[in-house]
């Protein structure tokens, strides 16, 4: 390297500007953050008060009349996301399983991969899918847009499951088994007690991921009522349809609703999401070394 | 409590075993083991090769021997724990009690159930001391006096003082040397005939080592013991019997164990009888 | 108290009771069902998707792709501004991204003190966790209007002999917006994906160059991103994947228009936000049989993307292998 003072000074010269650019671009990631983060809690707070989770809106009618709240929505995710962990959580957490106690290496590897093909796939499609197998001519259901998010939901809880049961030791498992207990009762009392921790983070991470998409929704379970429904055979509200639909409309006292929502639904979905990794980083750490 | 007393009480379920526990009769005299021709390899490769000798009942038996030179294959065998590992197989008989274990229609987990392993590294669960030993037990389906049966196996492993007054504890709160003898106490909790050793004391301090070393003397009252150390002066120590492993290399160049001698340990280490053995002891080699 | 037998008096003590444990029979099979369920709805998707797209694939074959007309009235029906709407802005906003996200990834990885990293690492992820639909709202509230009002005007006099800025911002709702929005959401995914890249640089490597008196950038330009190259390129395509799958956010901001044109202030449509602006009701057979048509050029695409993306960083894992 040529080490002349010009030479080294322009090279100076321009690391000093490559690593300004660095760090305006973390400034400006950081900035946008709070942008969004403090638009949202500015102008939705406004919107929140008692009655915002206890009134059902009442904006259908149009200009002049009075929205009031998103009780229906606030029921109709809690339903939704209820059957769509109900649905996904066994099935992500037995495949995680059987990928990686049972499954023969060469048996393991495409598996896996369906699992990141579906986990690739939009979320619009998903919706598109549900739509055209389970609700054209059948009608639209809060449990149908539950099926729709159990599909998102599937590959994330399988994946974050094998994760962590990659993570218990084999020492366990042949300690368990040197004992004379067969596979089935080294998995169920050895090695899942352990994983427990890991797994529940897993699910609350995909959970909150999942309680804020609306694609899914869209064409199976949107045109819902303004009251407040617990049934999942019918179309339910939610919070991130409502969002979507106010999000459209000019009137400024439902856009201040909207904020409103979108501050409950971020507040729950950032809290949940560090809630589950602050979690899930003890739990990982007493499971690779702690003692 | 008197011995008999608690013999009778830790009586297997009869439906296991027509006649009496094995530990009840005078098995000293048996051969436990009868391995023939025993050749285990993980692929193609042998990775012991030939091995025949007997293991008698109530004794010690050190298998000792360089590194590579296949022990812990050899010993992994007696109890299927090997099964667990993709593409190994093996050829030959291990009679146990006169029964192969490498049976077809043998059941390795029935097999581990009554020759109990103790590893290496010390490797309680993450569970409570009382729940670490009782594990075997509850798996059994034996959950009456689950107390007692503990209590006696951390007696037997001479742990019971220790940790008697905090028996809800974490077992991973323990010293080395003490999780390794709440292993041997996991394992004596189901009663079983054998208990085989692989390296139990490699990975503790000496201090830790010699207790272990002291329970070898107390437990082959009980048990027959198979004990695979790389410690030529544990042998030494421990043993009733040692055989004696070493690496040969087959026409195609592979190297593979094989059974060099098999004799009462003093006369392996004083009067050995080939002369790997005496290149071995004397410390030539290996 | 001598016995008679010297032996375990009863073999079938150690046979089994059947080729399996009964137990681990069920817990196989059930955990092998679960396995299957991702291939089961794989299969599900495509055969549903494709079934009902075949009235619209048999109508308008793969002319679909280049016909420019969308008339529900007319019932002729055509993916090219799609096509185009989908190409414009998922490749603008990875234009943009991939160098903020690098940036940052930089940033996280060589230049900021440890005490640093983690939070404004925590920062960056949380960006990625703002839900699409709360994202949107933003982005007609409260970006679509500043761009009108601040960043609009100032692209127009200064760029506006490009073809893509030729107008004066006319609504929130164009390219630019869309854009704008997708940058946003693929920012903190390529980021932390290249993030993992630079940390498994191997030390010998960089402390190698900066023994030779490189500078940090010179470390970054000739040793961190030749080694990361491939990695990166995934983390591009992945990226990519996730704009072009994005309907809620994109849908809310790009304005609905079936317009081919490169002028950015301009309303469009992707494919993903045509579908979706589309929910309230298909009028034809015909019109939702080529929504579903979409989807499936979606789905195809979805699928390219991540296998590509897979073939790349297993291509390069084992060459990386030979090396060391």
């Amino acid at each position: 390297m040529n080490l002349t003072s010009e030479h080294r000074t322009r090279r100076r010269i321009v690391n000093w500007i490559m690593e300004g650019l660095a760090t305006l671009a973390a400034l400006a990631a950081v900035a946008l953050l709070v942008i969004v983060v403090g638009s949202i809690a500015k102008r939705g707070i406004g919107a929140i008060d008692f009655d915002f989770f206890m009134e059902t809106p009442s904006f259908l009618a149009g200009f002049g009349n009075e929205p009031s709240g998103i009780a229906n929505a606030i029921v109709g995710t809690f339903v939704i996301v209820g059957f769509a962990v109900l649905m996904a959580l066994p099935v992500g957490v037995l495949a995680a399983i059987y990928l990686n106690e049972f499954a023969p290496r060469r048996i393991q590897t495409p598996m896996t991969v369906a699992f990141d093909v579906l986990n690739g796939i939009p979320a619009i499609v998903i919706g598109i899918f549900v739509f055209v197998f389970l609700v054209a001519g059948h009608g639209q259901a809060g449990i149908k847009g539950a099926f729709a998010l159990a599909i998102l939901m599937l590959p994330l809880v399988a994946r974050s499951t094998q994760e962590v049961l990659a993570l218990v030791p084999d020492a366990m498992r042949e300690a368990s088994l040197a004992l004379g207990a067969p596979r089935w009762r080294t998995t169920l009392s050895v090695v899942l007690p352990m994983a427990v921790g890991g797994i529940i983070t897993g699910a609350t991470l995909a959970t909150a991921r999942v309680a804020g998409e609306t694609a899914p929704l869209l064409f199976t379970t949107s045109l819902a009522s303004n009251s407040v429904s617990w049934d999942p055979t019918n179309a339910l509200a939610s919070i991130p349809m409502f969002i979507f639909t106010s999000s459209e409309q000019a009137d400024p006292a439902l856009q201040e609703q909207a904020w409103g929502a979108a501050l409950v639904l971020i507040t729950f979905v950032l809290a949940a999401s560090m809630v589950a990794r602050a979690f899930g980083l003890r739990s990982r750490r007493r499971l690779s070394g702690g003692r | 409590m008197s011995v008999s007393y608690v013999s009778a009480r830790m009586q297997l379920d009869p439906a296991e075993l027509h006649g009496e526990r094995p530990g009840q009769r005078d098995v000293a005299k048996e051969n436990v083991f009868q391995i023939d021709g025993l050749t285990a390899s993980y692929g193609r490769a042998p990775a012991i090769k030939d091995i025949s000798f007997d293991v008698l009942g109530r004794t010690v038996t050190a298998i000792i021997g360089p590194s590579g030179c296949g022990k812990s294959t050899f010993i992994r065998c007696l109890n299927r724990m090997n099964d667990v590992i993709p593409g190994f197989h093996s050829e030959g008989e291990i009679l146990f009690h006169g029964i192969d274990l490498q049976g077809k229609d043998v059941d390795p987990v029935s097999v581990r159930r009554r020759i109990g392993m103790v590893f290496q590294r010390p490797n309680p669960f993450p569970k409570s001391i009382f729940d670490n030993v009782a594990y075997g037990l509850r798996i059994l389906g034996k959950k009456d006096n689950l107390g007692e049966r503990v209590e006696h196996a951390l007696k037997r492993a001479a742990l019971w003082d220790e940790v008697k007054s905090r028996l809800r504890d974490s077992a991973l709160a323990l010293s080395g040397g003490q999780q390794q003898r709440l292993c041997i106490a996991r394992a004596i909790a189901i009663e079983p005939d054998v208990i085989l050793l692989d390296e139990p004391a490699s990975a503790l301090d000496p201090i830790a080592t010699s207790s272990i070393e002291d329970l070898m003397h107390e437990l082959k009252e009980h048990y027959t013991i198979v004990i695979v150390t790389h410690n030529m002066q544990q042998a030494a120590r421990v043993a009733d019997m040692t055989a004696f492993f070493s690496i040969s290399e087959g026409e195609d160049g592979a190297r593979h164990g094989v059974l060099v001698e098999y004799d009462e340990t003093e006369k392996i280490f004083t009067n050995p009888s080939e002369k790997r053995t005496e290149d071995y002891v004397t410390g030539r080699f290996g | 108290m001598a016995s008679a037998t010297g032996s375990l008096s009863d073999p079938a003590a150690l046979r089994r009771r059947g080729r399996f444990n009964p137990g681990d029979a069920v817990l196989y099979g059930l955990t092998l069902i679960a396995a299957l369920s991702a291939l089961v709805l794989l299969t599900l998707i495509a055969r549903e998707l494709i079934s009902d797209a075949w009235p619209a694939m048999e109508e308008f074959g793969l002319g679909f792709l280049t016909s420019r007309t969308w008339n529900p009235t007319g019932n002729v029906f055509g993916a090219a501004p799609f096509l185009f709407g989908t190409a414009l802005t998922s490749f603008g906003a990875l234009l943009l991204a991939a160098p903020i996200s690098i940036a940052i990834a930089l940033f996280l990885t060589e230049l900021a003190p440890r005490w640093l990293r983690g939070p404004v690492g925590a920062l960056v992820e949380m960006l990625a966790s703002v839900p699409s639909v709360v994202l949107g709202l933003w982005g007609i509230l409260v970006m679509g209007p500043w761009i009108v009002d601040h960043v609009g005007p100032f692209l127009h006099r200064t760029l506006g002999w490009t073809p893509f800025f030729e107008t004066a911002p006319a609504a929130g709702s164009s390219f630019l917006s869309a854009i704008a929005i997708l940058t946003i959401m693929m920012v903190p995914i390529i980021s932390s994906i290249c993030r993992e890249l630079f940390l498994n640089v191997p030390r010998e490597l960089k402390e190698g160059a900066l023994a030779l008196g490189a500078t940090r950038w010179e470390l970054v330009k000739g040793v961190i991103f030749p080694y990361a190259r491939a990695g990166m390129a995934a983390a591009m395509i992945l990226g990519l994947g996730r704009a072009v799958g994005e309907a809620i956010a994109v849908t809310q901001v790009i304005g609905n228009n079936e317009a081919i044109t490169w002028n950015l202030f301009d309303p469009g449509d992707t494919l993903a936000s045509r579908i979706a602006s589309s929910y309230q009701g298909a009028t034809t057979h015909l019109m939702v049989s080529s929504l579903v048509y979409l989807a499936v050029i979606l789905l195809a695409f979805s699928l390219v993307v991540n296998l590509l993306a897979r073939v790349i960083v297993t291509r390069v894992a084992a060459r990386q292998e030979g090396h060391t």
